[in-house]
């Protein structure tokens, strides 16, 4: 039994590897992701972590290939999801997936409701999407159910969404993505908008709901401090690219970290330093209009050496904790 | 009483509480009511006033002011006004709600598609759209219905054809703010389909500003019809029409305003009633409206 379960652990539900994203507007073409890789396995909960623009979110919706129409596209790679690769399946499958083996959050739950429909019945509405052999009385305790396990009393259910206050808002955007019970939970920023208090609350319930579904789930945030509380491993995104992964203790142990991680680490406030500034990472996010043929981060690394603008790096590994960066190629030889 | 009415809701779906929104309105509702009894008058009106009574033309008879016999008089060729108003409204009143439905059905939907689809599906049905706006109402409306051949029913679709292109624009513009709303987007993460977001998610949230320009367009349609007829296509005298009859008075109007006065209220209600509940309707599809 206890094996099974450690297999289970094992599993890798969601395998994206050397996905190339792009987007061709009239001006330029953005270059969004640029060989991404990631390992997301069952039942665990990893942070996905980076600047604003690193390629996040568009990580998320090219899983779900619901890329902005005729401008996003993806030029290579491959999204793995149980076995399957989601990119060479039909439209039909996809809309079978969403919702119902993958879910998505987004940031803002202001606006993530549909402002005439009341909520249970926007709940209600995936079930009835993914569960039409389901009687109505059988949804209707469903709802209930997953109402009152994300905190809202099943008795308000009739009441619009603007009855509710913000964290509630976005517990109820939870509801509806869970109550499906889906395999894997892409949470974009769920708690950016909200106040701290709420954040909190908010990542307690998701852990617990977590744990009664075994759903993974994938926190897209750029708080370190999120990520070092409620997740079990973390990437650091960078330019459209994973440039560091591995178990929250060995990115968090900074022992060997990738430069722009320890830049972010260093952008942390600590209650027991001394220092009277943070240190922030100097320079400009890369243009992401312009590829340089090196490490992407190689303008702002202050370990630049001459090969970093050159050739980009290899991976460097170490007990399934693995970083790009050419710093740690030479330590090896 | 805040508890009671908690429990009263519980059941009720969004659709219901639409419905209940609608009903606490007293304007809408009292539009519904004179709307229903002008149908009930009109639909009943062989039980009390046979047909053979409107065209039976009496010339010693002519403009007789209201009296017991008559209620609203006679026209200048002895015809008693009120059934001709009776029978009147079934053309006015029917052609008029069928032509704006078509229009508002076909409008929504292109305009919806239009709107939601982009890129080339839009420049198409747009262009298309554009190429029946350059060409003024009455007179595509002649052309298609000489085209189709004359009947009350051509006459609907032609003038529904007609309107078609407000309704697209509308609905179209409004569509193109919608869909970049996160629900739109959240509603592709759950699995909605691009028909089931268009029809659930974003009509509905648009549905006030289009609901409000199909009522007043319905009293520029029951216009249309009588020019029409004026013209020679469609309804053509002696079937009598609410606006046949206001320009057959007009002649009489000075001396007998009446004649004008009845089927000129008669349009003037079903406008104001249809208003009313366009605006009802408006109201009742956003939550917040306190009731």
């Amino acid at each position: 039994m206890a094996q099974d379960i450690k297999l289970n652990l094992e599993e890798i539900l969601l395998d994206i590897s050397d996905l190339h994203v792009q987007y061709n507007t009239d001006d330029a073409t953005i270059f969004a992701l640029n060989g991404f890789n990631l390992q997301v396995r069952r039942g665990e909960k990893l942070g996905l972590v980076g600047e604003t623009g690193a390629g996040k979110t568009t990580m998320a919706l090219s899983v779900l290939r619901l890329l902005p129409d005729k401008i996003g596209k993806v030029t290579a790679g491959r999204i793995l999801y149980g076995g399957d690769d989601l990119l060479e399946q039909t439209e039909a499958y996809m809309l079978g997936l969403r919702g119902r083996r993958i879910s998505m959050i987004f940031q803002d739950p202001m606006t993530s409701l549909n402002p005439i429909v009341a909520v249970g019945d926007q709940i209600m509405e995936v079930l009835d999407l993914h569960a039409p052999y389901m009687s109505r009385y059988e949804k209707n305790e469903r709802v209930d159910r997953i109402l009152s396990m994300v905190g809202i009393p099943p008795a308000r259910k009739m009441e619009f969404p603007y009855q509710f206050s913000g964290g509630m808002k976005q517990r109820i955007v939870i509801a509806m993505a869970l109550i499906a019970e889906p395999e894997l939970l892409l949470a974009d920023e769920p708690t950016t908008a909200l106040d701290v208090t709420m954040q909190a609350q908010i990542l307690d319930m998701m852990s617990r709901l977590k744990q009664e579904f075994n759903t993974s789930v994938v926190l897209i945030t750029h708080d370190l401090g999120v990520v070092a509380e409620f997740c079990d491993r973390v990437a650091v995104v960078y330019a459209g690219k994973v440039v560091e992964q591995g178990a929250v203790e060995q990115v968090f142990a900074r022992v060997r970290n990738h430069p722009y991680t320890v830049g972010l680490l260093n952008c942390i406030p600590d209650l027991e330093s001394t220092a009277a500034r943070l240190i922030p990472i100097p320079g400009q996010m890369a243009d992401p209009t312009r590829l340089s043929p090196g490490c992407a981060f190689a303008d702002r690394c202050v370990h630049c050496m001459d090969i970093c603008r050159r050739k980009p790096p290899k991976m460097y590994e170490q007990d399934g904790h693995w970083i790009l960066c050419h710093l740690f190629k030479e330590r090896e030889d | 009483m805040g508890n009671q009415n908690r429990q009263d809701s519980l059941e009720r779906s969004t659709w219901q509480l639409i419905v209940f929104r609608f009903s606490k309105n007293r304007l809408a509702m009292l539009g519904v009511i004179v709307l229903g009894l002008m149908i009930l008058a009109i639909l009943l009106a062989p039980l009390y006033m046979p047909y053979d009574e409107m065209i039976r033309q009496n010339v010693f008879n002519k403009l007789h002011p209201p009296s017991a016999q008559h209620p609203l008089g006679t026209d200048e060729l002895g015809r008693d006004l009120l059934a001709r108003v009776m029978y009147g409204g079934r053309i006015s009143l029917f052609g008029g709600i069928a032509t704006i439905t078509i229009a508002f059905v076909a409008g929504c939907m292109i305009g919806g598609i239009a709107g939601y689809f982009g890129g080339k599906v839009d420049t198409v049905l747009m262009r298309i759209i554009d190429m029946l706006m350059a060409i003024p109402p009455v007179l595509m409306a002649m052309a298609i219905l000489t085209a189709l051949g004359n009947g009350l029913f051509n006459l609907i679709i032609s003038l529904a054809i007609s309107q078609i292109p407000r309704f697209a624009r509308v609905v179209r513009s409004s569509v193109l703010t919608l869909r970049g709303l996160e629900y739109v987007d959240a509603a592709r993460c759950y699995g909605c389909s691009s028909f089931k977001i268009i029809l659930r998610h974003i009509l509905p949230n648009g549905i006030g500003p289009i609901v409000v320009a199909a009522t007043l367009t319905l009293g520029q349609i029951i216009l249309s019809i009588s020019s029409m007829g004026f013209l020679g296509l469609g309804v053509a005298p002696p079937t009598p029409e609410w606006g046949t009859i206001i320009s057959e008075n007009k002649l009489n109007l000075r001396y007998c305003p009446y004649l004008g006065i009845a089927p000129g209220i008669c349009i003037c209600l079903v406008v104001m009633a249809v208003n009313f509940i366009g605006d009802g309707l408006r109201d009742a599809f956003d939550p917040k409206t306190k009731n």
